[in-house]
């Protein structure tokens, strides 16, 4: 039953030339109770211009990944990082503070949750954009602003010129996030890293943003790594999504055969529990029971094992590796991965 | 004043559980404003039904769904519980009279004391009243919640994940033995999957003990397939109320499209569902100083000159199906919402309305959004949470 290949294949990030390359990534959080393991060993790679939506529940680990590829994150106090980010070739985690101010914004932008938050209250619209371009170029004060005014043009804000002495505060949210999405473009980054970019704002509202993104991205040709935990944002958006649970990628694909034939029952679980327009009302949610588990103390093997209707006696020794499906005739990015001694199948839907 | 929306979609004949008519609330500012956050809306519920009440920040379902409470009392209208009016009432009347209805808020962590233990939490509802709570009683509905007696029971609400905090404040409303439960955003802090066990709870209890329930909340999917009507609301005002089944193919009022429209889903999404679109819509008018006429008219893509006059009324378009707009039943409706600047490039449907919309869409973010943000800072509680 166990999908046993003479030779495993393993998940090579460094192929193909990539933008971005995640290696076997950990990052623990020391906390009282012990180290909390938030990513656990996770790995990918990112192709210019390509769009990798991350998905996952809370405590997933997905937003402390984001941040320790931007940087943020790094050994030291109360963290501990292992494994390599490369961007263009170049080691994040190595780099000393001088040096990763000057690869965020230049190389890698962000976009964070709550674009309150995320603008000083105290400085105007114009000095947040004209801060970040003179940090990376020699553009005097007249042409800072006026690049400004280009870049709020660019995310769709009407009559830029006038916002430029605006506030934070006297601008609605979605603004806001515009704004935070101007910043992070100003000096035309390689990768985008879009922590719950939507999360804060109103459904309408969101469409608008991530409409915007996806326009952004394709005229400026950047990477971008999409997190959520709404998968109908990722869905639409990304090329390719990956699931994460307990730290580490459950499921890693194209999007479209992610939806269309997940093979991790995570994945399938949690599609399921989404209640969908088209059923009737009134229709009993396929709710995954039980609660993800404590990091701290992680279950061997497979993470998801407690909660999982397919759990064998297997899956609780050994962690599963990311395998790929056995069409072979994908290569590389295009291959659809998965961490499961007993997939899905299509034989058993239910997967029981 | 009558506010436009009607009642004519009341159903005295039947076996109403809550009739809330005309209910206006409204917040004063510091400048001598007022924040309309509802503006004489009806509706009633049957025993047995959910409501769904649907709608984005700020359109009012929550002041809603808290003046029914009587927290605060509305500034006019009327609640009607059973047999008993509950506006207007002194202050410890409408405690006993109101125990019947209980309420379910978003954030169940902050809405428990963080100092008592769950089997105190639970047993607080009755010992108000001056009733002995067994433990047995306690442990019942703890397991009716889906919570083990044994190991929650001496716990605080810090030593639990939200979802099983939400199972509590569930427990503590059914140990009341409500008639009526309104859920304010029960579920929209929580996790996919936690929320669906939250969802069947609810489902279950209301089977169980035949309640009525109120159901607020943003997400289309969530309000949908646990209501039996939707109600959808827009700064104050009600836009449509329709059965909740077959919800997308039935909405006619341009906002409840636009919400439709608007809804990321997880199933397969081809190329060109997502190419459709483009800049959708402009945001909310200050509730401050509503529009005139429609309220939704500065974002509606079928607004006309009829619209900023005069304030659509419910009107029955299908049997159970109430909508509030002048233009929804216009000939061959489009069953999508022409939206956006280009129409829609796949059917091309682009209206003169439309047209003339797009090029007007600019100045109209600048308007509404300025009015927002400027304005209606102050009153932050009232704008803020609907």
């Amino acid at each position: 039953m166990t999908t046993t290949t003479t030779e495993p294949v393993e998940l090579n990030p460094y192929e193909e030339d990539p933008l971005l390359v995640v290696d076997a990534l950990h990052t623990e959080i020391m906390t009282p109770r012990g180290a909390l393991k938030a990513v656990d060993g996770v790995t990918f790679s990112l192709r210019q211009g390509e769009t990798l939506g991350v998905v996952g529940e809370s405590g997933s680990g997905k937003s402390v990944m984001g941040r320790t590829v931007m940087g943020l994150y790094r050994s030291g106090g109360n963290m501990n990082v292992s494994g390599q980010v490369l961007l263009e070739g170049e080691d994040i985690q190595s780099m000393t503070a001088r040096e990763l101010r000057r690869v965020w914004g230049s190389k890698v932008g962000m976009v964070f949750q709550d674009p309150m938050t995320a603008l000083n209250p105290v400085k105007k619209i114009g000095t947040h954009l004209t801060e970040t371009l003179k940090e990376h170029s020699k553009l005097d004060g007249k042409a800072a602003r006026n690049r400004a005014e280009e870049l709020l043009n660019l995310v769709g804000i009407p009559e830029p010129r006038r916002r430029l002495d605006q506030f934070p505060h006297e601008m609605s949210g979605g603004m806001r996030q515009r704004v935070v999405i101007a910043i992070a473009l100003a000096n035309n980054p390689r990768l985008l890293i879009a922590d719950e970019p939507t999360t804060a704002l109103d459904v309408t509202v969101q469409k608008q943003i991530l409409d915007l993104l996806q326009r952004l991205q394709a005229e400026l040709g950047m990477a971008v790594i999409l997190i959520s935990h709404n998968l109908g944002v990722v869905a639409g958006r990304a090329d390719r999504v990956g699931v994460m649970y307990a730290g580490r990628f459950a499921e890693l694909a194209p999007a479209k055969q992610l939806f269309a034939d997940p093979r991790h029952h995570y994945t399938r679980a949690l599609l399921a529990a989404i209640p969908k327009l088209e059923q009737p009302p009134h229709v009993r949610l396929d709710a995954i029971e039980g609660a993800p588990p404590n990091m701290v103390n992680p279950p061997h093997g497979c993470r998801f094992a407690p909660r999982c209707r397919a759990a064998q006696e297997d899956c609780t020794h050994v962690p599963p590796r990311l395998v790929p499906t056995d069409q072979s005739n994908l290569m590389g990015h295009k291959r659809h991965w998965y961490a499961c001694y007993h997939p899905v199948s299509h034989d058993t839907p239910g997967g029981e | 004043m009558m506010a436009g929306s009607g009642s004519d979609h009341l159903r005295a004949d039947q076996d109403q559980v809550l009739t809330v008519t005309d209910l206006v609330v409204e917040f004063p500012t510091k400048g001598g404003g007022k924040v309309h956050a509802v503006s004489g809306i009806s509706f009633d519920l049957l025993r047995g039904e959910t409501l769904g009440i649907l709608g984005e920040s700020g359109c009012g379902k929550s002041s809603a769904g808290r003046a029914v409470m009587q927290l605060p009392p509305p500034t006019s209208g009327s609640v009607r519980l059973e047999e008993t009016e509950l506006t207007g009432l002194s202050k410890s009347a409408v405690r006993s009279k109101r125990r019947p209805m209980q309420m379910i808020l978003q954030d169940p962590v902050s809405a428990l004391n963080p100092r008592r233990r769950v089997k105190d939490l639970v047993a607080e509802g009755p010992r108000i009243w001056g009733k002995k709570v067994t433990d047995q009683q306690i442990r019942d509905v703890l397991s009716e919640v889906g919570l083990d007696p044994d190991v929650v029971m001496d716990r605080r609400p810090y030593e639990m994940s939200g979802g099983q905090c939400q199972r509590v404040c569930i427990a503590r409303a059914l140990m009341l033995e409500p008639t009526v439960m309104i859920c304010d955003e029960p579920v929209s802090s929580l996790d996919v999957s936690v929320q669906a066990q939250i969802l069947n709870l609810l489902e279950q209890a209301r089977e169980r003990l035949r309640l009525s329930m109120i159901f607020i909340a943003h997400d289309v999917a969530v309000v949908k397939n646990i209501s039996d009507r939707v109600m959808v609301m827009y700064l104050g005002k009600v836009c449509e109320i329709t059965p909740s089944d077959g919800l997308a193919q039935r909405a006619l009022h341009p906002y409840t499209k636009l919400l439709l429209d608007s809804v990321p889903e997880a199933e397969l999404m081809d190329d060109s569902e997502v190419a459709r679109g483009g800049q959708t819509s402009t945001e909310l008018p200050s509730p401050l100083n509503p529009p005139s006429g429609c309220r939704f008219r500065t974002r509606c893509p079928l607004a006309s000159e009829v619209c900023k006059e005069e304030e659509p009324k419910l009107r029955e378009l299908a049997p159970g199906h109430w909508v509030a707009c002048h233009h929804a039943d216009d000939g061959a409706a489009p069953t999508r919402a022409v939206i956006g600047e280009e129409g829609n490039p796949e059917t091309g449907l682009v209206t003169e309305e439309a047209a003339a919309d797009a090029a007007t869409a600019d100045d109209r973010v600048t308007d509404a959004d300025e009015s927002v943000a400027t304005k209606a800072e102050p009153p932050k509680r009232a704008a803020d949470e609907g």
